[in-house]
Formats: C-alpha cells, structure tokens, sequence
C-alpha cells in the first residue's frame, strides 16, 4: 500500500457523482490501475449516493464485498459514478446529479442505468469500471457508449454492499474498452462470500482465451421482433454473420416466453424495490427528518422529497402489486412467468451453448427524449430474460448503426461466463 | 357464555449472536446501540445470513412440542414502517413456516391433562426499541436502541382452545417451563417471553389484545378482556372484531384502532436469503428430559405425589435444586420445598438458584432428625433467606438453633410448662373436663405460646391428657 493515484481529470460528460483525486493502491493484479465504482456500491470513507437526494451524504462504514477484492488486488478507485437513481432507469437521466452524456455523441444519454460507468470507460477517464446490472443496467450503457460489458450470473459475484433495488435480478459486473480487461476486472470481484446468502460457491474463473469455433449459438426470432430498430437489426446480424464465420454454428430457434418477460421484470422488480427502498426514512443516515412533525408525517415528508418521480413511482406501483387483494393477480404471476423464462432458457439450452442477438432494440437515445415511462421500459426488453432467469449475459460492441455503438448481446447458461467471455473475445478480436 | 382464547407467544432464543448477523445477544448492562452493525441497523447494502444456531434452537422446540416441520420453508418480508424497525420490514415467515401442528398437554381444571394443539411454529427478527423521553406537547421525544434489533424469536401459535385466563396461565407456565428445558432460552432477559392473545365469546366477534410483555400479564389481561366483552354482551352493545393492546400499568385494554395501525404488510419472499431445508436435521437434534418426563419420574424415584411432583418439576431450577437435596429425605423435601421453600420465594420474589442448597438441606436434616418444631424450622428459614436477600453469608440452621435457643423441647423440660399453664387456665381446663373439644387446643396453644414454638404440639396435647388423667 502506500502508492497514490492522481485522478485529476475533468468529467466533461458528467460521469461521476464523486472524484477521489488522490486514490490508495497497492499490489496486485490490477495494481495501480484506475477503476470507476458505481455510486450504490458501498465504499467505506467514501459518499454513496446511489444518484439520489436521500442518500446525499451518506458515507458507509464499511466496503462492498467488491471493494474489498479491488483494494486487494490493487486497483485505485478514483471514483463514483453517475447513474439512475436507485438504478431505475434506462438512461441515466434520473440521477439527483443531472445526467451523464454520451462519449460517443454528447447530445444522447449514454443509457442506464450504469451511465456514469459505461462514460468514464468510454471516454478514456478509466481503464475499467463496475456497474450494476438488474434489467440491463451494465449491457445498456455499454451497448450505447460502445464498450464491454457482463452480467455475471445470479450468485457469481456478492451483494455485500450493493445497495438493493430488486435483490433477486442484480449483480455487480465489469465494464471496459475491451473483453480482456472486462474478464480481468471479472476475476477479480467473482467468488464466493459467506455474508451472501444466495453467493456460489464455484472455481476461480478459467485463463481467457479466444474460443468460438464450434460454438452452437442459437438465436430466437424473438430476439430480431417487434421494436427493434431494423438498423440495429441488420448491424447485429452481420455481426452474428461474423460468429458464423468464425466457425460457429448459428441455430434458429424460439423464446416464446419473451412476451411475459418484461411484465415479469417490472412487476418483480418494483415489488423488491418498495421494499428495499423502505428503510429511508431519515432516521439513521440521509437527510435527517423534521421531529416537530410525528414520525409518521415526518416520514411521509422525507420521502417524498428525497426521491425522484421514478423512483416513486415504482415504489407506489410495487406497493400496489404486494397488497393484499392484488398480490395474486401481479406479483404471483410475474414468478410464474419468470418460472416459464427460467424453462425456456433451460430447454434452449439443452440444443445450444449460447444465445445472440442485439443487447438493445435501439441505439443512445437524444437527452430528454424518453419523458414517457412506459416507452422507456420496453427499451429493456433484450436485456431482462438474463436477469429473471439468473443467466450471464455481455454486450460486445459489434458496429454501428445510424453513426453510433451497437452491441451485440451473448447470453450463456448458468456459470458460463468463461464461455461467453471466450467467444466474446473471439468475435473482438475476429479470431478463431 | 363460553371463552375461547388462543395465544401467540413470541419466544427470544437465547444464542450468542443475532439471527442474521453475528453481533452479541447479551446487551443486558450494555449502553444503547452498543451491540449493533451494519447488517442489524439496516444499512444500505447489507444482507442478512441466517444464523444456523437459532435454527437448531427452533427446531429442537418443534420437536419438543411433536411439531411437524416441512421439507421445505422460507423467510419472508413483513413490510412496515416503524421507528424500531431499521429496514422497514421484518424477516419472518408468512405462509411456509418451520413448523406445523403439535400440541401440549396441559394440567385442566380437574387436575387430569388437556391437550392444547399448535398451530405453527415459526422464526424471526427481534425489532429495536423505543424509549419515550420528556412531556407537554413540545418536550415529548423518543430515542431508539437497536440492541434488540435482530434478536432471534419464535412465534409459537396455538388454536383457540384454552377456555380460561387460569388455564391459559398454566399453559404458559408449561410452555415456559418446557422452553427453559431445552436450553434455549434465558426466563431472566427482560421481555424474552412476550404474549399476544386472541380472545371471543363464543358466537361473537374475537379481539387480539397485543403488547403484554410479561406472560405474568397475561391473565389479568385476559381476565379484563373477557369482562369487558361479556358486560358488553349484556348491555346488547356490539363487539367489534379489532386490535387493542393491554396497559400492564392500569391492567387494562385500549383500542388500538387508528390509521397507522391498519397495516397491509406487502408480505413476500425474502429475496436474500435461501428457502430452508432442513427437516432433516430434527432426527439429529437430541431432547432432554422434559417436565412430564421428569414429573414422572419424581413420582417413581422419590416416592412423592403427583402434585408435589408437578410442582417441582414446573421450573427447571426448581426441579435441579430439588434434586440435589432430595435423595435421603424426599418425603420431607417435597412438601417442605413444594408448599414452603416455594411459597417463602414468591414472598420475596427470590429465585430458587439463590437459596444456599447446605443451608437447606442443613435445615431439612434437623426437621427429619426432630430436633427442631416445623414452627421453628419455618422461622429458621425465613431468617436465612433474609440474610441472603440481604447479602449477609446466611448462618447454617444449627448455628441459628444454638443462638436463638430453637432446640425442640422434649419430655420432663416442657412438662413443668404444661402443668403452670394448666395452674393458669383453670376456666379452659374445666371446659375440656366438661367435653368442649375447643379447649384442647387453646391449651396447646398456650403451652406453644409459652415455649415460643419449640414444643411439639402433638407431645403438649398427650402430656396435657396426662397430666389431666392424673
């Protein structure tokens, strides 16, 4: 320890909520190498916002399972990134910290909710960043601003510390230039915490290396449906193409379950999400409540202006989907048709080693275009099977479309992200 | 009018650590949050890992009360706000509890057994606590201690059959003893047995009366609450289906209906944490001797009755105690410690595992060996327990014997007594000559008054006949 890394860079994107500007490393792996932390990821001595006004200055006492293996390993993180508020959106426009821009066209959001991330790494500030994924969060923005990004499977990497917005969806995962220094950041948070209850405990992730030559990769239609842009369609198909060539055997296939699948995302998560999101009340850390008023009112009042719209209105909508009188009609239905995209995976999985398509319908989206909710929700619907049915998935960027990154999804079966990471790399690399 | 009560009775664990964090339990003489962390103050970012002790603890009392525990249960979230509540919702189990069913057999009124059937056994989280603070309008405040926040709990609920305040008090009194057998948990923390009951007329609507913190509440809570219901009864008033919680200072029960108490608690899954298998483990979980067991055994090893035997064995200190003092001389060691010692206790308020067992077992020898009256050997007794409250080292009863001159007076020494008395009570000798049964024991009474206790009554009354005879 003992080594100090200068991070006095400008943020002209607006990719970080706080700059450490003299950042502690120490030996390691990824010793002296500056890496971005999103800003729900709980950094001891460090604010931890989660983009939002109620958690304005909080600072844990105590560091995320991930930051621990990062200090370890020797990285300095200089800093926490912008992101939507709690993670709930598709844009990073929620954030209480304004939004973050788009390197690669400053005039378009850079997508969400891992904006923040996804900027930092593609404008060069930082080699390598993590992200949060519950819906999409790392695949998104790393499809719009055209890096690297993984959805580790559920259980892969720890919780510890990730400040929760739908418990059952998310993991931490890396975001880089490059799949190599993606699988690089990935070895180093992957692995086993006893302080998470729903952590795997599995073998060190194998050396990477380009592997893709008789790959069985399945690609359902649904993937290529209704609201995919056809430019971003075509661009993802060449590049599908392009695994073909690299020798790999493309397979048609079906997910009819797609049609429930963002339903059961949004159901779920807001459920989780009224729940999680209870526990700011101003009472232990936050803004501190008015105690003229009762405790009831003086709630009420925290909350209601410390969040932003969205988060509130996910919190009243998962609210309403828990109650009693309607938990049957909402919350249960979406684990049955999370159970039935849980199945289509393992059925397409017995044929397949892993499926492709594009990680989004669209590609970066202008700032300010996405004021309506609903259209901003359907933006997700390539990147939430992964997440309900627990699945690693990466975006690889994979050209462009309309003059801006388009990315390739691959999603693999459970534990697979070895897999994923190797034909990833094959197709970065254009080898076999 | 028939009463049906059910209750459910909250139950801390006592293990070294929280149920999903790994800080201390024992905050007994400890400051305010001085036994909390991340994960027990609901930070952001924590999660919750479910300690396997108090799981072991849970089943071990399924097991204990013949429950039947499924292959499969989860936790889940009961969604609420509170200021003792750092994350806006408990961890509990909603629809899979730990366990189903089983029953105890409780001493009924006849002094025979009625069976109690449970419905469900089931863990969870310990909130914090408030402590209101100041007065007036202005000056009212509240300050919150999480030290009990994640304390480990089971919910024991049994069905509507109890059919009296008295009997729903014995039921606890067995419950409790049964709990403190198993080792798992601790009768002196403060609020480690805490009592919700459930209490209708039959053919009229049911009450829930929350918030009695001592089951030593529990029945005049119930005993008020059923007063209450059947003078409403009478006054054709309606009763309304509705919670209310009892006032432990004025005995009493208050409605407790406003809007914040009407909660929909949002029940679900508990995301972080696994669905528990374990039903397997209950085979390996081993039992210790029980208090019906061990009332039995009483009777059949120290020759006492059953209701000595039930007594004894009601308080797992009370039976060990018992024990060690028992085996030369259970015959005087059951009544005495059963009717007596027991009695002097509550007076005092004195737990057994105070009382200096060679004392006692000191003072029983003398009562077995005749050298003292039960008056005597009774003030004995008292003496040594007040020095004992007191923090004095109690004397040993031979020393108390010598000092206080105690030594039973026997033959010629007490005849002397007996023939002033009866020089002195002319009136009352006459009347016994005269066949008045009551004289006798006037007689006896004086010859005891005069030797302070220290005669045998039975010996004054024959000297007496004796000496009349003459």
């Amino acid at each position: 320890m003992g080594s100090r890394y200068s991070f006095d860079n400008p943020d002209p994107h607006n990719a970080f909520i706080t700059i450490c500007r003299e950042a502690e490393y120490g030996e390691g792996p990824l010793s002296g190498i500056p890496v971005a932390v999103k800003d729900n990821i709980s950094t001891a001595g460090i604010e931890t916002t989660c983009g939002s006004n109620i958690l304005k200055g909080y600072i844990p006492p105590y560091d995320a399972h991930v930051i621990t293996h990062l200090r370890s390993a020797g990285a300095a993180i200089v800093g926490k990134t912008n992101m939507d508020e709690f993670g709930m959106g598709t844009t990073t426009e929620s954030s209480a910290f304004g939004p973050t821009l788009n390197p690669a066209d400053p005039t378009r959001a850079p997508g969400g909710s891992s904006g923040g991330s996804a900027a930092a790494v593609a404008s060069g500030m930082v080699q390598m960043a993590l992200g949060t994924d519950t819906g999409g969060s790392i695949r998104c923005p790393a499809s719009f601003c055209g890096i690297v990004g993984l959805k580790p499977t559920y259980g892969r990497v720890s919780r510890y510390g990730l400040i929760a917005y739908a418990n059952s969806m998310e993991q931490i995962g890396p975001l880089a230039g490059n799949v190599r220094d993606c699988a690089l950041l990935y070895s180093v948070i992957a692995g086993y915490d006893p302080r998470d209850g729903t952590s795997l405990d599995l073998p060190a992730p194998a050396p990477l290396k380009a592997e893709i030559a008789g790959k069985r990769i399945g690609v359902p239609a649904e993937f290529f449906g209704e609201g995919v842009d056809p430019a971003v369609a075509k661009t993802v198909q060449s590049g599908i193409d392009r695994l073909e060539g690299l020798g790999a055997e493309i397979i048609s296939c079906s997910m009819p379950s797609m049609q429930y699948a963002l339903a059961a995302y949004y159901v779920t998560s807001m459920s989780e999400a009224s729940s999680n999101l209870g526990r700011y009340d101003g009472v232990r850390y936050g803004t501190a409540p008015d105690f003229v008023r009762s405790w009831h009112d003086a709630y009420s009042h925290i909350r209601k202006s410390g969040f932003g719209e969205e988060v509130r209105r996910r919190i009243l909508l998962g609210s309403f989907a828990l109650s009693a009188g309607y938990q049957g009609k909402y919350y249960a239905k979406a684990q049955a048709a999370r159970q039935m995209v849980r199945n289509d995976f393992a059925r397409l999985f017995e044929t397949v080693d892993m499926l492709a398509g594009p990680t989004m319908p669209c590609v970066a989206l202008p700032l300010g275009e996405t004021s309506d909710p609903l259209s901003m929700y359907l933006a997700d619907i390539l990147t939430v099977p992964a997440n309900l049915a627990g699945v690693p998935a990466i975006s690889v960027p994979c050209g462009t479309a309309h003059n801006l990154p388009v990315g390739l999804q691959l999603i693999g079966k459970h534990r697979s992200e070895d897999e994923i990471l190797s034909a990833a790399l094959a197709f970065e690399e254009g080898s076999v | 009018m028939t009463v049906i009560i059910g209750l459910e009775i909250h139950c801390q664990l006592n293990t070294k650590t929280k149920l999903f964090c790994g800080c201390s339990t024992d905050y007994r003489d400890d400051g305010p949050n001085t036994h909390v962390c991340p994960i027990c103050l609901g930070l952001p970012g924590t999660l919750p890992v479910t300690n396997k002790q108090a799981v072991l603890y849970a089943l071990k009392v399924a097991k204990a009360l013949h429950c039947k525990v499924p292959a499969f249960s989860e936790f889940a979230r009961k969604n609420y706000f509170y200021p003792d509540l750092p994350k806006a919702f408990q961890i509990t189990q909603y629809d899979k509890p730990l366990a189903l069913g089983g029953y105890i057999d409780n001493e009924a009124e006849n002094g025979g057994e009625k069976r109690v059937e449970l419905t469900r056994i089931h863990m969870e989280e310990d909130p914090g606590r408030l402590v209101h603070k100041g007065s007036g309008d202005r000056g009212r405040y509240t300050l919150v201690d999480y030290n009990r926040s994640g304390v480990p709990l089971i919910e024991i609920v049994t069905e509507p059959q109890l059919s009296s305040p008295k009997e729903a008090r014995r039921f606890l009194n067995k419950l409790r003893a049964t709990l403190e057998y198993l080792g798992i948990y601790d009768s002196e923390r403060e609020g480690s047995l805490r009592v919700d009951a459930n209490i209708s007329i039959k053919g009229y609507e049911r009450v829930e009366v929350k918030n009695i913190t001592s089951y030593k509440g529990v029945e005049k809570a119930l005993t008020f609450e059923i007063t209450r219901q059947k003078g409403m009864i009478r006054r054709n008033a309606q009763i309304v289906r509705e919670t209310r919680h009892y006032q432990e200072a004025r005995g009493v029960t208050t409605s407790a209906r406003s809007k914040e108490m009407e909660h929909d608690y949002r029940y679900f899954p508990e995301p972080d944490l696994a669905p528990l298998e374990v039903s397997s483990w209950v085979d390996e979980i081993p039992l210790p001797e029980l208090p019906d067991a061990r009332r039995d055994r009483f009777v059949q090893q120290y020759g006492i009755s059953q209701n000595h035997a039930r007594t004894l064995t009601g308080d797992l200190k009370l039976a060990e105690f018992f024990e060690e003092i028992a085996s030369d001389m259970p015959e005087i060691a059951a009544p005495w410690t059963a009717d007596i010692l027991l009695g002097e206790l509550n007076y005092r308020d004195m737990p057994v595992t105070k009382v200096p067992v060679p004392h006692y077992g000191a003072l029983l020898l003398e009562v077995k060996k005749g050298s003292v009256t039960d008056t005597s050997a009774v003030e004995i007794l008292r003496l040594i327990l007040n020095q004992v409250m007191e923090g004095q080292q109690p004397e040993m009863p031979g020393e108390i014997i010598a000092r206080l001159g105690l030594s039973k007076e026997k033959g010629d020494s007490i005849v002397d007594t007996v023939a002033s008395v009866l020089r002195e009570n002319e009136a009352a000798v006459a009347d016994h000559r005269a066949g008045k049964a009551g004289a006798i024991n006037f007689l006896v009474g004086q010859v005891m008054k005069a030797t302070r206790g220290r005669a045998d009554p039975k010996e004054i009354a024959k000297i007496i006949a004796d000496l009349l005879k003459e």
